[in-house]
């Protein structure tokens, strides 16, 4: 399951939504990416993330549907936001459950890589020098790489 | 053929969305930029370094090489920082 939404989300409800009734699952893995109030040595007092409506939702079942057929998972949801953020508001939830932990841990990781590099997000940054677009990140790519099947 | 734009490339452009009736030798997503470019210095400036512009043809990431058509949809944007 995947949802784009400007409300915030609760954890321990989402992981027990997700799992309730599902006794073949062993593990849960999940990630929370949270609003860093630094960037380099700047300070960053607000985030506004856009997006683009429709292909985001796409891009990111796309993503969900391809970790599914690498890794035996029971359930997962990802959880983006949009809109505007300050430190420490939860920005993105990746949770994924399987019978057992390698599993949830490595598609976990898998989801996070691919949408940060493939879901169409990009966030825009106030600094108390004014606005400022956040470039991408080549270590991203790299992390990304590491996915890659020939 | 409509036109998307996004994030830096939306403010340098100065417009959102907008709805093009391109020549008909604009074939492909090259062709399509190479013309947006003409189009004024806030399409030049902002579309002036291929590396940094992402194309999407009716919601789906292409190449340059991409056919486009009348009808299509068609988002150019920077390099995605989600997550």
């Amino acid at each position: 399951m995947i949802r784009v939404q400007r409300e915030d989300f609760d954890v321990g409800r989402e992981i027990e939504a997700l799992t309730r009734g599902k006794t073949g699952i062993g593990g849960v893995a999940s990630f929370v990416g949270l609003m860093r109030d630094v960037a380099g040595d700047t300070r960053v007092t607000a985030m506004t993330l856009e997006h683009y409506p429709g292909m985001t939702e796409r891009e990111l079942e796309r993503i969900e549907a391809e970790a599914c057929t690498r890794w035996p998972l029971i359930a997962s949801l990802v959880i983006h936001r949009y809109g505007r953020m300050e430190p420490g508001d939860r920005i993105v939830l990746v949770i994924t459950a399987s019978a057992h932990r390698a599993a949830a841990f490595e598609a976990c990781e898998f989801l996070m890589d691919y949408l940060k590099t493939k879901a169409p997000f990009w966030k825009q940054e106030e600094t108390p020098d004014g606005l400022r677009w956040v470039d991408a990140d080549y270590r991203d790519d790299e992390a990304v790489s590491r996915w890659k099947t020939d | 053929m409509k036109l998307l734009y996004f994030a830096w490339l939306r403010s340098k452009i100065g417009t959102a969305e907008e709805q093009l009736d391109p020549p008909a030798g604009v074939t492909d997503v090259a062709a399509l930029i190479e013309w947006l470019k003409s189009r004024g210095p806030r399409f030049a400036d902002a579309l002036n370094n291929p590396k940094a512009v992402r194309v999407a043809v009716n919601q789906t990431y292409v190449p340059w090489s991409h056919p486009v058509k009348p009808g299509d949809e068609v988002a150019l944007f920077p390099p995605v920082t989600g997550g």
